[in-house]
């Protein structure tokens, strides 16, 4: 493929010539990717500037502030926002993900695997405002009457984190927030789990089945620890989609600047602020300072996403090798 | 006291329990959704759904053809500049410098633009086009959506030309056909179908992409079919119908949710569909 040819007999002439183009489009084409990202990170920047430079950067993530008379402007309360629903996200989607992961892979018979991975699937490809409509006319008012108050009753007694557990019976919240957001990212962190417990060797998985394992013993012994790096790349790679997102969390998460301790308190998060106030802000501090948060928010998911996909392009190598 | 085997064998039992419990709770969660959708949306799925355009403040009587004939304009200009760059993009990672540095890093920055907060790139195309054009238009619409499709068809590109032989590309250089030659007459034909496929799952992406088109495309009442001006469509209709205090709003947002859902449903299906008649 890459070797010169030489032979005697003259290649036509235009080939180099087209060759020279048609190489030169795609590669134009390619830098245009490189190009973009690059754009814009640099008119993120450009755009926050007006803010980072009144408020410093730091200041700006360390204030609670939100007043746009005094036009004095902070970061926390969104950032924390945007933090702590993904928090819930993965802490709900990790455990159900590696269920339905092992279910598909180790339990289910060949018939079911197909149908259950699929409509697994065609949960991550309803788009994210339908999430939206749903949280907010229907799940958070069955969650405000029913989960709520249950785990009010429970969780909120205990001592020290009960105060995590409470506030008004109204099913807008950053714990519901969560939860949508979860439901969200379950089939992104289920399909890389089950594809990468399906590269464990069949080999391997027999022999620990030949030594007296239980199916779950094989799971958490052998195709576990081996996939370890695959798994957490899932996990980071639906964190980055969980901190993202927007539609789904504008709906439900209650727009508001305050922060709380109680989960069940209505917040906000980055995208839904900016979301709900970048038509509406006038002055060039407002907009600057939404933008600052847009930047916050695409530098944090640049190092989950980056992270996942190190971990991931590892986890390939690790199973390349062993094949 | 339990023996240790019968323990073992308690543990195994009650976790795949709870593994199949999790696998019923994923499948009742998009049962749910969609029973929902269904429930609340279908009855409203008449004509004048099409025929109508959407409802002001109070007006009874509404539908959504303009937002309907807005997303499909603006997805169309989506498709119509992302899916050629990222089909060209993707030719370069595949075929001109499949191992080179460049191809390694664009490979990367890919990826992470997959999964890029799509609510940066509605602020990025406000800033680089709605800012300096001085007002909303279809157009930015477009590119934003456009912005979104880059990463999705360069993905499946350069995975759908990668299960290209290599021997086919060399039965042709022996043939004596120049390198762009083998690349469009041979590698992109044998692709064609999975790059199709690609295609069609950015269009499911981008059908139902709210988060860049609040600033950009914003919205529109009003039919229009100029890419200048503000352009109704259907996310940010349902966005804003849902918001609103009108019961026909939201009657109507539900509808448009279903129509949405349907369509990304059937293309995600029609996809797997080609891919798998493919294998």
């Amino acid at each position: 493929m890459h070797a010169e040819i030489t032979s005697p007999g003259r290649r036509p002439k235009g080939g180099h010539l087209g060759d020279r183009i048609f190489g030169g489009i795609t590669w134009l084409s390619a830098v245009a990717v490189l190009l973009v990202l690059g754009a814009i990170v640099a008119m993120l920047y450009l755009g926050a500037r007006p803010a980072l430079e009144k408020f410093g950067f730091w200041n700006f993530l360390a204030s609670a502030q939100w007043d746009p008379v005094e036009e004095l402007f902070g970061g926390l309360s969104p950032t924390v926002g945007t933090l702590v629903s993904s928090l819930i996200a993965i802490l709900i989607a990790v455990p159900v993900s590696f269920g339905i992961a092992l279910f598909i892979t180790e339990l289910a018979p060949p018939w079911l695997k197909r149908p259950v991975g699929t409509a697994i699937e065609l949960l991550a490809a309803i788009p994210s405002i339908i999430y939206g409509m749903w949280g907010l006319f229907v799940f958070a008012p069955w969650f405000a009457d029913n989960l709520q108050p249950l785990l009010t009753d429970t969780l909120g007694e205990l001592p020290y984190v009960g105060e995590l557990f409470q506030g008004p019976p109204l099913g807008i919240s950053v714990f519901t927030a969560g939860i949508v957001l979860s439901i969200m990212i379950i089939p992104f962190i289920a399909s890389v789990m089950r594809d990468v417990f399906e590269t464990v060797p069949t080999g391997l998985r027999e022999s620990a089945f030949g030594l007296g394992s239980t199916t779950w013993e094989v799971v958490w012994n052998v195709v576990l620890p081996m996939t370890r790096v695959g798994v957490v790349g899932g996990i980071m790679l639906g964190l980055g989609r969980a901190l993202g997102e927007t539609m789904a969390v504008t709906f439900v998460i209650g727009n508001a600047h305050e922060l709380h301790w109680g989960l069940f308190e209505p917040g906000n998060s980055i995208a839904s602020t900016i979301a709900n106030e970048f038509t509406e802000a006038d002055g060039e501090i407002y907009t600057a300072s939404l933008i600052a948060l847009g930047l916050i928010l695409f530098l944090i998911t640049f190092v989950v996403l980056a992270l996942a996909k190190v971990m991931l392009v590892r986890m390939a190598r690790q199973a390349g090798r062993r094949t | 006291m339990l023996s240790v085997y019968a323990r073992r064998k308690l543990i195994n039992a009650f976790n795949l329990t709870a593994s199949a419990l999790t696998t019923l709770l994923g499948l009742f969660f998009l049962f749910w959704l969609l029973w929902v959708l269904f429930q609340k949306g279908f009855s409203h799925l008449d004509w004048s759904l099409f025929t109508q355009d959407m409802p002001g403040p109070g007006e009874e009587e509404g539908g959504l053809r303009n937002a309907i004939v807005g997303s499909l304009l603006l997805t169309g200009v989506g498709v119509l500049i992302g899916a050629p760059l990222g089909v060209l993009a993707g030719t370069y990672l595949a075929e001109f410098g499949r191992h080179s540095w460049i191809a390694h890093i664009v490979r990367f920055i890919n990826d992470v633009l997959l999964s890029a907060p799509s609510i940066v790139i509605g602020v990025f195309v406000y800033e680089i086009m709605v800012a300096p054009m001085g007002r909303f238009s279809g157009w930015s619409g477009g590119v934003a959506l456009a912005i979104i499709v880059i990463p999705v068809v360069v993905r499946t590109t350069e995975d759908m030309m990668r299960l290209v032989p290599d021997a086919m590309r060399e039965a042709a250089a022996a043939l004596g056909a120049p390198r762009w030659k083998v690349v469009t007459d041979v590698v992109l034909k044998a692709a064609r179908s999975g790059i199709m496929t690609g295609i069609l799952l950015a269009v499911a992406r981008i059908a139902g992409e709210t988060a860049p088109l609040l600033f950009t495309a914003l919205n529109n009442q009003f039919f229009t079919l100029d890419m200048n001006q503000p352009m109704g469509n259907l996310p940010v209709t349902i966005f804003n119908f849902a918001m609103g205090p009108y019961d026909n709003w939201h009657d109507l947002a539900w509808a448009g949710s279903l129509l949405i859902t349907l369509a990304v449903l059937v293309l995600n299906i029609l996809t797997r569909f080609f891919l798998r008649t493919k294998k």
